[in-house]
């Protein structure tokens, strides 16, 4: 497909860990884009206009057509661009990654997320704790390759990349250490391989930047009790 | 080597009636097991040891759950007919994304409508299920189907919780006719084709069971 034909855009947040899916899974694939960096308390009329239903980022708009929801973005520009593939071909291959990556949003990623939210209530905070490690155990006992994909990272590591990198980063603003070495050997072995690989490393936003964002948003949340 | 299909569900889930209606789309014979919630099968608790849930889908011993990524799963290996997803990958995105949007709101709102009888709760639940079944009226437009010309995924996605119309309606006192007549024309469009009726109950019956429900939910 001739690259130059093409005009591939990016809706999105640096500080969007389902954004940094999809800037990964462009960077694997070798594809150029152009990325909008979105204010997200001020949406642009270019964001409404390409997500109307969320008004969310991430959006990929390839020749002026978008898509939206992080893992639906990932599965087209699977079958859209298709060196390095990240989806096994197997069909049932395939299924089992649909599926983690699912667990992963509907269980990892909600719970954790609402660590943050739940600072002014105790119980519901201890709640949701309990949950992502509940989660973040299933999915341990699940990794038996270097990565999800097997020897090269594929659909669910990258799904993952919330774990690796914006989990230790709940842990250090809340104070609460729920994802640790000791509990989880195999997924911090995992993350250190994940957040090491060349294209990975590139692609993660920088740690000092994030920490400030999350952690200006984690104070007012206090203040406002 | 014929192809052992064994479907774990339960007949008011809408998650497996899709599974049910995408079977019966591509033709393909399955063992139907319903299951016991309060009282799960070993079976069960081996092919989905991780949510524990129906509906499961058992492929020659391998298990698929998830409603919408077992169809998916159907739509992949049974690829000699019916095709449920269009086959350009902007089309794919396109139904796999209100196929989601039909999985993050109905059922989450329609909780709102049923399973409650806190009048507020309700009033809210109401509004907001009205602007859902609003939007995806208007994906709808004039299109016969979701899919296009034919049933698709999105239908399949969206038809089951039709049987659930009745106690919406009831519970959360609307008229969903009244509010989205191009919903109900749909709807009504997807139960004539033979693999849609006999995969889903009767709402009657649907409605009934959620009756019960709520009594054993302790709400009036």
């Amino acid at each position: 497909m001739a690259a130059n034909q093409e005009e591939v855009k990016l809706l999105g947040s640096v500080n969007s860990p389902f954004v940094c899916r999809v800037q990964i899974a462009l960077k694997l694939k070798g594809i150029e884009y152009k990325f909008v960096e979105e204010n997200l308390a001020i949406k642009s009329d270019e964001l409404l206009k390409y997500n109307p239903v969320y008004k969310k980022v991430p959006v990929l708009v390839h020749n002026d057509k978008p898509i939206s929801e992080s893992l639906v973005i990932l599965e087209y520009i699977d079958e859209t661009w298709k060196q390095n593939p990240i989806l096994p071909s197997d069909p049932y291959q395939r299924t089992l990654a649909r599926f983690w990556s699912k667990f992963i949003d509907d269980k990892i990623v909600a719970a954790s997320v609402k660590v943050i939210h739940t600072v002014n209530d105790v119980k519901e905070r201890a709640k949701n704790v309990e949950e992502s490690i509940e989660a973040l155990r299933i999915l341990e006992n699940e990794l038996k390759d270097k990565f999800f994909g097997g020897e090269e990272i594929g659909f669910v590591d990258i799904a993952a990349v919330f774990i690796a990198f914006w989990i230790p980063l709940i842990q250090d603003i809340t104070g609460l250490q729920f994802f640790t070495a000791e509990k989880f050997p195999k997924l911090h072995k995992w993350s250190q391989e994940f957040l090491n690989h060349p294209i990975v490393k590139e692609n993660i936003p920088p740690r000092d930047t994030l920490f400030a964002y999350f952690k200006a948003h984690y104070d007012s949340l206090i203040a406002s009790k | 080597m014929a192809d052992e299909v064994i479907l774990l569900d339960f007949w008011p889930s809408p998650f497996g009636m899709r599974i049910r209606i995408a079977l019966a789309e591509k033709g393909i014979k399955y063992e139907y097991k319903d299951e016991d919630l309060k009282n799960k099968s070993p079976l069960l608790l081996q092919m989905n040891p991780v949510h524990k849930q129906i509906p499961v889908l058992v492929h020659n011993g391998k298990p698929i759950a998830e409603s919408l990524i077992a169809v998916q799963y159907i739509d992949e290996v049974w690829n000699d007919k019916s095709p449920l997803l269009p086959s350009d990958s902007y089309g794919r995105a396109h139904a796999r994304f209100w196929a989601d949007y039909v999985d993050k709101k109905i059922h989450e709102v329609g909780l709102k409508l049923w399973r409650t009888n806190k009048g507020e709760e309700q009033e809210a639940g109401k509004k907001e299920f009205i602007e859902v079944l609003k939007l995806l009226e208007q994906e709808l437009g004039d299109k016969p189907y979701f899919g296009g010309d034919k049933l698709g995924y999105v239908d399949i996605a969206f038809i089951p919780f039709y049987t659930w119309f009745k106690a919406y309606e009831t519970f959360g006192n609307l008229n969903i006719e009244k509010e989205c007549p191009k919903i109900l024309s749909w709807a009504k469009r997807c139960i004539k084709i033979e693999s849609v009726s006999k995969s889903l109950p009767d709402q009657d019956k649907v409605y009934d069971f959620i009756v019960e429900m709520r009594k054993n939910l302790g709400i009036e």
